[in-house]
């Protein structure tokens, strides 16, 4: 069996798609075959639990497993849909001190000994949970939203990679690559947020993929299915198939979904992803 | 400590607050017993060139004498008299020295000296050549990110690649930047107002030189995503095209 991989799903700024991007690029891995957990650490702000559809099945967490008080096997949840996707919930009564960087530690060695990958779903911030989300990981993904705020903060947390992982402390590097999410390419002509080529200069990292923004994402969380579960053939799903292809090492030429369209489009009704 | 400054219309405003460290290359005079003789030695000098300790910090080695209090306050007032003003003391037993003197300095290095225009006599002031241990610039050829801090008072520091938004360059000497500047760069930052930032895009939040600093408010729009150098003309920091 091929070695695990860890990877930290990231931004630094909150409500850009973290959580979003955790369940479906976990979801489309385990669509392709792969044994996925997917890990929430937001201690006390539990999302992924709602977005994954397993909210009412929540009986033990990654804070009691830390701790000792429930085995591994009894805190994961079984996806309905995917065989092979699990979830490790986080705590919402406890705070982020419940959990220890040995505590973690352990869990993840245990998780790499029964997945795949672990896709680790990071709280927003710099502070304790996101610097334990991204301790132990191979892989980095770090959602952006095109606009200044988000790209700065994803900044500082590329520089948090290289320097307070595992990884970078024994002298290795985190592999890292940026998820545009949100992304809509009628206001980015408009100038009314960054274009792609601004935020991958700034930034310089490689380019995972292209979210555009969809209403689909918000239904698809409303009913608590990740959007390449629950509505495969929207644009935001293709585009997180497409990424989660790149991440096992597929080559895709990159798309940018939505394009402002063009009367040769619009007459051909092309779509651009 | 603050300045007024007038607001010219062409040049941007004199920042009137100033931050940065200071180090000053400060002659030190040691006397040898008896001081009489020592003195008169010093005036033989001092009349081949005169003038020589004007304007020039001038520290007091006493690790050679075993002064008083008084013996001091004496040393220091005939010294006066010869024009020579004494910033600070070395070598000397804190309990004889009182508020009035001079302060007590600690941890002074040999240095070379400024523009000394004759080899002076080893036993009156000392000057050596500057210890060049330390690498004098640092090549920095990874991105800096925001809220990373590159700090290196020793010389310039030279960076291939960006420097992002909410990090900083602090350099003793030149700043340059391969790249898009848009943190903060501070150069000359140990008093040196010759040193010059370069970048080869200007999105920089603040500029300082020596002290000396402009916000990205205060630049001159059209250099901006230019590639620029910032230099200090007359204590006032000025930001030219690079081509």
């Amino acid at each position: 069996m091929a070695m695990a991989k860890v990877l930290v799903v990231t931004s630094g700024k909150g409500g850009v798609g973290k959580t979003t991007s955790t369940a479906a690029l976990g979801a489309a891995l385990a669509q392709s075959g792969k044994k996925v957990v997917v890990v929430d650490f937001d201690v006390g702000l539990r999302n992924l639990d709602l977005v994954m559809g397993a909210e009412r099945r929540v009986v033990y967490d990654l804070i009691n497993v830390v701790q000792g008080s429930a085995k591994l096997s009894q805190a994961l949840i079984r996806d309905k849909r995917i065989d092979t996707l699990w979830l490790l919930p986080a705590s919402q009564t406890r705070d982020k001190d419940a959990l220890t960087e040995d505590g973690v530690a352990r869990v993840i060695n245990e998780l790499r000994g029964k997945f795949d990958w672990v896709l680790c779903d990071s709280p927003a911030g710099i502070e304790r949970g996101a610097t334990l989300a991204m301790r132990y990981a191979d892989t980095a993904v770090i959602v952006t939203n095109p606009e200044v705020s988000s790209v700065r903060d994803s900044d500082r947390i590329i520089g948090l990679l290289d320097s307070k992982t595992d990884r970078a402390e024994k002298g290795q590097s985190v592999e890292k690559h940026i998820l545009i999410t949100r992304y809509d390419a009628a206001r980015a002509a408009r100038g009314e947020m960054l274009n792609i080529e601004d935020v991958l200069e700034i930034l310089s990292t490689p380019l995972l993929g292209i979210i555009p923004e969809s209403e689909a994402v918000l239904r698809a969380s409303n009913i608590g299915s990740p959007v390449t579960i629950g509505n495969v053939t929207s644009a935001p799903a293709r585009a997180y198939h497409d990424a989660a292809r790149r991440l096992q090492g597929e080559k895709i030429p990159m798309s940018i979904p939505n394009d402002r369209k063009g009367l040769f489009d619009k007459l051909f009704g092309r779509r651009a992803a | 400590m603050t300045s007024v400054s007038a607001v010219q219309p062409q040049q941007q405003t004199r920042q009137s607050i100033r931050f940065r460290g200071r180090s000053f290359i400060a002659f030190a005079l040691s006397p040898e017993p008896p001081i009489a003789d020592w003195l008169v030695e010093l005036d033989k000098w001092t009349k081949t060139s005169p003038g020589f300790f004007v304007g020039r910090p001038v520290v007091l080695d006493l690790a050679a004498t075993t002064l008083s209090a008084s013996g001091i306050a004496h040393l220091i007032s005939e010294l006066g008299e010869r024009d020579i003003r004494i910033m600070g003391i070395e070598g000397a037993d804190p309990a004889q020295l009182d508020p009035s003197l001079p302060p007590l300095l600690t941890g002074g290095r040999s240095a070379a000296g400024g523009a000394a225009s004759e080899a002076p006599s080893p036993d009156k002031v000392e000057v050596g050549p500057a210890p060049r241990q330390e690498p004098t610039s640092l090549l920095v050829e990874t991105p800096i990110r925001s809220g990373q801090s590159v700090i290196f008072p020793y010389g310039d520091v030279t960076v291939v690649g960006s420097v992002a938004s909410g990090a900083e360059v602090v350099a003793g000497g030149s700043i340059h930047i391969h790249g898009a500047l848009r943190g903060r760069a501070m150069a000359g930052s140990m008093g040196n107002a010759s040193a010059r930032i370069f970048c080869r895009k200007n999105e920089a939040e603040l500029l300082a030189i020596d002290g000396y600093f402009q916000t990205a408010e205060d630049m001159d729009p059209k250099l901006r995503s230019q590639a620029v150098q910032a230099l200090l003309e007359d204590g006032v920091l000025s930001i030219a095209a690079l081509d």
